[in-house]
């Protein structure tokens, strides 16, 4: 079994690392948003007295600078193409194969994602370090946790987008489902400002009550190393938690819409 | 049989896309409110930011206010009219677009007229209030030349936008996944314009608030509807000149659009 999961994950790496103008174009403009948001968020930091909700200037580049390469590994604003499948009625055939559609697509997402650390992620990170300068961990450590915050990140961004495909056996049309998610997530995730600028009973209810701030936010917090190790693993934990949840809601809402599956003419 | 006019045919084009886009009313519901939701958000973000220094760039609340929503206003209008132009390279890939140059009207008017998004008409009527909103609450001496300009200047930001989203479309005659590239100008111009262009630094903000105008979108507009001198040292008489700077903008776009339609080859299959 372990040649399947090995082929469909390099198949999923092939099959981004095609396009390589779009990740040239892609990795430009993270570099652009880069470069605008680090000003920003600078420039708040000096009004401020130094520091934006405990972030001093290293780790604020970090923030922007990471956040904008973690960007395309999370992919957080591409849909699956799961939907156009449920909508055209393709997913008949990939229900009939022998390895269950939801693995299918995790497998063919990580290698999407190993391809991304590989481009998007590392573009951005080494031209934030040249021009601005970023946080260096003090931990050996945190890199390991960082590595395994963003897999968890990925994680919980495949589950939800493969809710929403799923959305499409009872809506058939996900655009509107889609645009929720995109604000939804772009906000509750840390993507436009730091959740800790926010009162401090909201962000924590974002914590503790969704998984989006494990979009983002979680491993960008590791790599920043805000609230030391202890915090660092709890991130990681409650990251672990939310895939294990949603992989269950994602094997339960499978079920129930492979139930209302009618084939064309059956 | 009598032959319609222009108009009537770009208007039968729209309807039928108005139509089409309302077809999963839920959908489009979920959609149409959403993005307002989004625009809503952006000027939110600005204000938390806002909130952090009590201050954004030295100004404060009512000029960030007029700033943020006079991009806004801005930049949902012209994604409104040619926000899905950028839709070319998929029209380029499929072969498409050789269809869209056979009928006898502009490429480009067609072009709007079957990508036009109507879900968009939430987030300008939303930028157009807040912008309102904002001229109410902000301190300006209003005379006939203020007044004049504030009415006209969300539009000329507007067409500034609509230069950039051609302008951007238009790569794809050369480069078809350049989608990325344009978005860095477009969706980048209306956050680097949402913000006081002092708060950026170095070669970055010269480059984008003289060099390729984005400070006349809602900076410099602002600065001179409120009578106040620039940080940045640029001349008062300047803040006024975003018409010219956008006619500049408008003339380069369609120049680099026909450019573009005359050098097209199609995808040769």
């Amino acid at each position: 079994m372990p040649r399947v999961q090995l082929a469909l994950t390099s198949a999923g790496f092939r099959r981004y690392a095609t396009y390589r103008q779009a990740t040239v174009a892609g990795a430009f403009t993270n570099t652009v948003f880069g470069f605008l948001r680090c000003y920003i968020l600078l420039s708040v930091a000096a009004t401020a007295g130094g520091t934006v909700a405990g972030y001093g200037g290293p780790e604020l580049a970090t923030y922007v600078w990471m956040g904008q390469g973690l960007l395309a590994v999370v992919a957080s604003w591409d849909q699956l193409d799961l939907a156009e499948r449920v909508r055209s009625g393709d997913v008949v055939a990939d229900l009939l194969r022998p390895v269950d559609p939801l693995w299918t697509y995790l497998w063919g997402e990580l290698g999407r994602a190993c391809f991304m650390v590989l481009t998007r992620f590392l573009v951005p990170t080494l031209i934030g370090a040249i021009a601005f300068g970023l946080y260096r961990p003090q931990h050996a450590v945190t890199y390991a946790l960082f590595a395994l915050s963003t897999l968890a990140a990925v994680l919980i961004s495949f589950c939800c987008r493969y809710l929403i495909g799923l959305s499409a056996f009872w809506l058939l049309d996900i655009r509107g489902v889609t645009v929720f998610w995109v604000f939804v997530s772009g906000f509750a995730s840390g993507l436009y400002f730091p959740l800790a600028v926010l009162p401090g009973w909201l962000s924590t209810a974002l914590w503790v009550a969704t998984p989006f701030p494990g979009l983002m936010q979680g491993p960008l917090d590791v790599m920043v190393e805000r609230g030391g190790i202890g915090n660092a693993l709890l991130v990681c934990v409650g990251q672990v938690a939310w895939v294990g949840i949603l992989l269950l809601v994602c094997k339960w809402a499978q079920a129930r819409a492979v139930r209302k599956l009618v084939v064309q003419g059956g | 049989m009598a032959e319609p006019g222009r108009l009537t045919i770009y208007t039968r084009v729209l309807r039928a896309q108005i139509r089409s886009q309302a077809q999963y009313r839920l959908s489009f519901a979920f959609e149409l409110f959403a993005s307002m939701l989004t625009n809503a958000l952006d000027i939110a973000t600005v204000f938390v930011l806002f909130s952090v220094g009590g201050g954004l760039g030295g100004f404060g609340a009512r000029e960030v206010l007029l700033m943020a929503a006079l991009s806004a206003a801005s930049f949902a209008t012209a994604d409104l009219t040619m926000g899905n132009v950028d839709n070319l390279r998929v029209y380029i890939r499929r072969g498409v677009f050789d269809s869209l140059l056979l009928r006898p009207l502009s490429a480009l008017g067609q072009l709007m007229a079957v990508t036009f998004a109507l879900r968009r008409v939430g987030r300008a009527v939303l930028g157009l209030t807040l912008y309102t909103v904002a001229l109410c609450v902000a301190d300006i001496d209003w005379d006939i030349p203020r007044l004049l300009f504030a009415i006209v200047v969300p539009f000329t930001g507007a067409a500034f936008f609509c230069s950039l989203f051609v302008a951007g479309a238009t790569v794809a005659f050369w480069w078809i996944e350049s989608g990325e590239v344009a978005n860095a100008f477009t969706y980048g111009g209306r956050d680097f314009t949402s913000y006081p262009s002092n708060m950026y630094g170095g070669w970055f903000r010269d480059l984008f608030t003289l060099g390729l105008g984005f400070g006349f979108v809602a900076y410099f507009p602002a600065l001179a509807l409120t009578g106040q001198p620039d940080p940045l040292g640029v001349p008062g008489w300047l803040h006024w000149c975003s018409p010219l700077v956008t006619l500049a903008a408008m003339c380069l776009a369609a120049v680099f659009w026909r450019f573009g339609v005359r050098h097209y080859r199609s995808t040769g299959s």
